[in-house]
């Protein structure tokens, strides 16, 4: 589904992502993780389109989406779900919820979609006319989650969803993002919170300085010793 | 003419010259709120518009005509203007932005007196209605028609603003322009089309005005310009009711303190309140203090 090849990412002389390679297949739950830093949040912004990189190749399906605008790439079915979740504190829940279906034409299935999320975000049609800068921080994610869905994402790109979220709400988002991988949709999941993302993930990358030092599946990456050390607090 | 007349001729002025300056203070603002930019050229975009429609009139086609050639010409001139201009400087310090916006003020301004001469052109006015009588005071009809139009003009765009994908694409990228983006919406069609609309509404703005204050000359809106921009301000930059308040607000004080106080004061009078706001609350009336994103 999502293929990244040798992709180089500079900020001025400073070399962020130097050169990573890897594919998240049909269906999956993968995950990159690492510390601070390492280049997680570059490299979501730059699947998407908000930052180009200057080498490489990014692959959706098979074709190269390097080169195009971020709203073409988010029609094609590639949505991100940013880091702070960025909803638009002005605007209603429901305002929020109908941008996220802004590429989308077909009213109809707008519609069913809208009281789909609704099904699986009860709080959030508890407040549907409620600006979304009055929610709490664990509605505001859902509510990003939310409106990532009203896109209808073949894949969804989740950045550090759990941030600032207590432990019993962080469960819960990453039951959300089981579901929605049951659902069909793939998931290239980046967090700092390795041992809630390894444990749903299929597979997995470490992120180091811009560079991938480690694969495997979840299972693989939890029992692994260098990752218990760096990222699990022993 | 009775005190109580007089005070209601004021307030007719006060609402004439309000509407005007909110035509314009309305493309101050949705600019501002969008591309982060304080066009200073903006004003000039009434002069554009009021030439290109002189131009129409002479050359002896009907007013409608006039009107929406002007209008067009003035909305493809704005969009041209942020894709040379602007969005260059995208990236760069707001302050590189300013000092842009000042020099295409300045190249407008010289051009249009390149063409024209910087000799006054007399405005055939072609607002051809009845004068209102309201008790012993009569209303001309640019008075009223400057009114009703502005207005309308407000509620339409408020409606879009609202109501369309287009008006919610632009508040979203008005509020967080990388969110906007991911949502799948287009940021460069959306500036554009911020300032094609600012710029008509200037368009309208500097048609109404030559109708009100013929004649007219290459630099008649630098001045009508920079007290919308006053108007903008005092009402909270980046906020659409607010610059239709603002300019009311500001509208009235004038004709009132050119009525009331003195005429040779008034525009002292009218950058004291820009100095006063700016200091007490530089948010302005309905504007929202940001917050810094920790």
């Amino acid at each position: 589904m999502l293929k990244v090849e040798d992709m180089v990412v500079r900020y001025g002389v400073i070399e962020a992502i130097k050169g990573i390679s890897f594919h998240v297949d049909d269906g999956e739950i993968v995950t990159l993780i690492g510390a601070n830093g390492a280049g997680k949040t570059t490299t979501l912004q730059t699947i998407s389109g908000l930052i180009r990189p200057q080498q490489g190749k990014i692959l959706l399906d098979g074709r190269d989406i390097v080169k195009e605008p971020t709203d073409k790439i988010v029609k094609s079915g590639l949505i991100q779900v940013p880091e702070g979740r960025r909803v638009f504190q002005q605007e209603t829940v429901e305002e929020n919820l109908v941008l996220g279906a802004y590429t989308r034409k077909d009213k109809q299935g707008i519609k069913e979609d809208l009281e789909k999320v609704y099904e699986r975000f009860p709080r959030l049609k508890e407040r549907q006319k409620q600006l979304a800068g009055t929610l709490s921080g664990g509605e505001q994610q859902m509510l990003a989650i939310g409106r990532a869905l009203m896109g209808k994402p073949k894949i969804m790109l989740m950045d550090e969803p759990s941030m600032g979220l207590s432990p019993l709400l962080v469960k819960e988002i990453f039951s959300i993002i089981r579901e929605i991988n049951a659902d069909g949709t793939t998931i290239l999941l980046v967090e700092q919170n390795a041992r809630m993302a390894l444990s749903i993930a299929d597979r997995a990358y470490v992120l180091k300085n811009g560079t991938l030092v480690l694969e495997g599946t979840g299972a693989e990456l939890l029992q692994s010793e260098e990752v218990q050390k760096a990222y699990l607090g022993g | 003419m009775s005190g109580a007349n007089l005070f209601f001729l004021q307030l007719i002025n006060g609402l004439n010259i309000g509407s005007i300056y909110a035509l314009i203070a309305l493309g101050y603002t949705m600019v501002y709120g969008i591309a982060k930019l304080i066009n200073f050229a903006h004003g000039d975009i009434i002069m554009v518009g009021a030439y290109i429609s002189l131009l129409c009139l002479n050359a002896g086609l009907p007013w409608y005509l006039a009107c929406i050639l002007s209008i067009l010409v003035c909305s493809l001139f704005g969009i041209v203007m942020e894709k040379l201009a602007y969005k260059p400087l995208r990236k760069a310090s707001r302050i590189s932005l300013l000092i842009t916006a000042i020099g295409v003020s300045y190249l407008l301004e010289n051009s249009f007196q390149l063409i024209f001469s910087a000799n006054p052109k007399p405005y055939p006015g072609f607002i051809d209605l009845p004068t209102l009588k309201i008790g012993a005071v009569s209303i001309s009809a640019n008075y009223y028609v400057t009114f009703i139009v502005s207005v309308a003009l407000m509620i339409i765009l408020n409606l879009f603003v609202q109501k369309t994908n287009m008006g919610k694409a632009m508040r979203a990228v008005s509020e967080d322009e990388g969110a906007a983006r991911l949502m799948g919406i287009n940021v460069d069609n959306t500036i554009s089309l911020t300032f094609a609309i600012g710029s008509a509404l200037a368009a309208i703005a500097g048609i109404l005005y030559s109708n009100c204050y013929s004649p007219i000359n290459p630099t008649m809106g630098s001045l009508p310009g920079i007290k919308a921009f006053i108007a903008a301000v005092l009402g909270g930059i980046g906020s659409i009711p607010g610059a239709v308040l603002g300019a009311f607000i500001l509208g009235m004080i004038e004709t009132m303190v050119k009525a009331y106080i003195s005429s040779q004061l008034l525009d002292s009078i009218v950058f004291a309140i820009l100095i006063l706001m700016l200091a007490l609350k530089p948010a302005g009336i309905l504007g929202k203090s940001v917050k810094e994103k920790v």
